[in-house]
């Protein structure tokens, strides 16, 4: 503690300045002179809120079912929330309905109803086992994951060729939007789950070393399992319902963390929330530039750097760092 | 004769199968209680019951008097720290920062580490013998080191009762020796009540004040232990013969006796 912080505080300090020469990147690469206010304020800004608030969010996320489950290889969608809202999304798409209400997109609504149908599922099957068993948790979660991935591809089999590919790119998850509407419909998700995740970091170092170990320390160890799920299943809804999902972020993000500042909470949720924004803004500037005027989505980009970057620490062996069993 | 941890007629049940059938005992203040017995007699449980990690299904624990249930968490980790088994738990920290966490139920929220806790933590690492590896990452250490750093993790708790599962299992025999005396010093200079689930009945009988033994959820033994280091204790305990080696300084030995 006393010999790890400065480094990590200087980390911090670090991708608190690469979180800015990402927005700033972000805004000004290509910006044609031509109509620059209208483009600038209706669609760049708009897009970086919503690249830092999901970047955010999703890291975030990860960081904290990686505590939860004390594996390094959890993801904000280990749980089977983002299968759920793209069977939401899917349905709504095969269905062909246009139910937008209060100004946000009818996709999107159905994608959180999606979200939040399956995260009461998972947490229903995980309550027929008397207590809010971790690997019950993990269990229910994939099991729904699946089933739910398996109705997605039937949906799209069935659909027409212009539905299956406007599921199919939804499915890659993009940040291209036109003014504010979808910055505030994330934000208040974002912005609760992050405060939840901030203010138990100290739980979630003690549930690192071990459940039994927590609970001895003074923990409440199902009440802050049951306050992380519910949060961070809904900040993850909130983040797919209007970006779609978006892989990788919440793996890659806090794996550097640790890598970098140790595996404190007390700077990882710092560090992950601010790379998470910093890697997102960076990967959607250059799904935005990289073949112009193509854009590419922006999901695509980040399993494109993520896949490499797994098989380096692979090949390191340190996959599972800071979680390693000997 | 202060009791300080009470239990009676506990009954619990795990996975639909009743593991403890009506145990009763009680540790006094500053009590040395060494909990043994075969595999799969319900010791684990036991330790699992005592500190509040399992509901009983019947009877009842007290600490201090008062029900386990009637404490929070945060209050029961005030009172009664745990030392699990250095087995290979993941721990992503530093000795010092490790250590720290066991400060979790004195500190607020936002509060940070405060001069006292700080203060504190120095201490623990000071009785552990492990100050000068203070700043090394727990995974970096050798088991020896591993178990003193988890017994300082318990001991900045600052709590009376200690409960340790297999203090020293997977240790050589010099570290057997150091935990053995480390727990005896802990119990004796600092008043802390100590109750230890061992496989190891000589540790049991050299520590213990008192042996608890148990055989199929049930208590067989329970008294001091001399007495318990006795070839008619053990083998009703364990079910095999046994040597007993009386020393000449005081004390016995006990190793499992070999085909005649």
């Amino acid at each position: 503690m006393t010999c790890r912080a400065p480094r990590s505080l200087m980390w911090l300090a670090g991708v608190s300045a690469a979180v800015l020469a990402a927005i700033a990147a972000a805004l000004l690469i290509d910006l044609p002179m031509e109509g620059r206010q209208e483009i600038l304020w209706r669609i760049r800004v708009p897009r970086v809120c919503l690249g830092l608030a999901a970047g955010a969010a999703l890291a975030a996320s990860g960081m904290a079912f990686q505590a939860m489950f004390r594996n390094a290889l959890a993801t904000p969608y280990t749980l089977g929330v983002s299968s759920g809202a793209s069977l939401g999304a899917a349905l709504y798409m095969r269905a062909a309905l246009r139910l937008d209400a209060a100004g946000i997109d009818g996709v999107s609504l159905a994608a959180l109803a999606g979200a939040v149908l399956s995260t009461m599922l998972v947490y229903g099957l995980t309550r027929l086992s008397r207590a809010f068993s971790t690997a019950t948790l993990l269990l229910a979660g994939v099991a729904t994951s699946f089933s739910f991935t398996s109705l997605i591809l039937l949906t799209q089999y069935t659909s027409d060729v212009t539905t299956a590919f406007r599921v199919g790119r939804w499915l890659m998850g993009g940040l291209e939007v036109v003014g504010f509407e979808p910055v505030w419909q994330v934000l208040p998700f974002a912005t609760v789950g992050l405060i939840v995740v901030t203010v138990l970091t100290r739980e979630m170092d003690l549930l690192v070393v071990g459940e039994d170990l927590a609970a001895t320390r003074g923990v409440s160890v199902e009440h802050v399992k049951r306050l992380l799920f519910f949060a961070v299943s809904l900040m993850v809804g909130g983040v797919t319902a209007v970006c779609g999902p978006i892989g990788f972020v919440g793996l890659i993000v806090p794996h550097i963390g640790r890598l970098l500042v140790g595996g404190h909470h007390r700077f990882l949720a710092p560090f992950s929330i601010l790379g998470g924004a910093t890697f997102l803004v960076t990967c959607d500037t250059v799904a935005r530039v990289a073949i112009a005027p193509v854009e590419v989505p922006v999901g695509s980009i980040t399993a494109l750097v993520g896949g490499p970057f797994f098989l380096t620490l692979l090949l390191w062996g340190r996959a599972n760092r800071g979680f390693e069993t000997s | 004769m202060r009791t300080l941890v009470e239990v009676d007629r506990l009954v619990v049940r795990r996975a639909d199968r009743e593991v403890l059938h009506g145990v009763t005992f009680a540790v006094e203040r500053s009590g040395f209680l060494a909990i043994v017995g075969p595999n799969g007699v319900g010791k684990t449980t036991l330790l699992v019951a005592l500190l509040g990690l399992v509901r009983p299904a019947a009877g009842s624990i007290a600490l201090a008097g008062r029900p386990l249930g009637a404490h929070t968490r945060r209050e029961l980790a005030r009172r009664m720290s745990y030392v699990p088994q250095s087995d290979g738990r993941a721990v992503p920290f530093t000795v010092q920062e490790f250590v720290l966490l066991g400060r979790y139920a004195h500190r607020g929220r936002f509060a940070p580490a405060d001069r006292e806790d700080r203060h504190i933590v120095r201490d623990a690492l000071e009785h552990t013998g492990t100050a000068a590896f203070a700043e090394r990452p727990v995974s970096s250490l050798s088991g020896g080191e591993r178990q003193r750093v988890l017994i300082a993790g318990a001991l900045a708790q600052q709590a009376e009762v200690l409960l340790l599962d297999e203090p020293t299992a997977f240790l050589d025999p010099r570290h057997q020796l150091d935990t053995a005396a480390l727990l005896r010093d802990l119990n004796r200079s600092h008043g802390l009540t100590v109750l230890m689930v061992t496989h190891d009945f000589n540790l049991a009988a050299a520590c213990g004040h008192n042996v608890l033994a148990l055989r199929e959820g049930r208590v067989v033994y329970h008294g001091d232990a001399e007495t318990f280091l006795t070839s008619q204790v053990l083998e009703e305990v364990y079910g095999v013969p046994f040597d007993v080696l009386r020393r000449p300084a005081g004390g016995a030995w006990a190793a499992v006796g070999g085909p005649q």
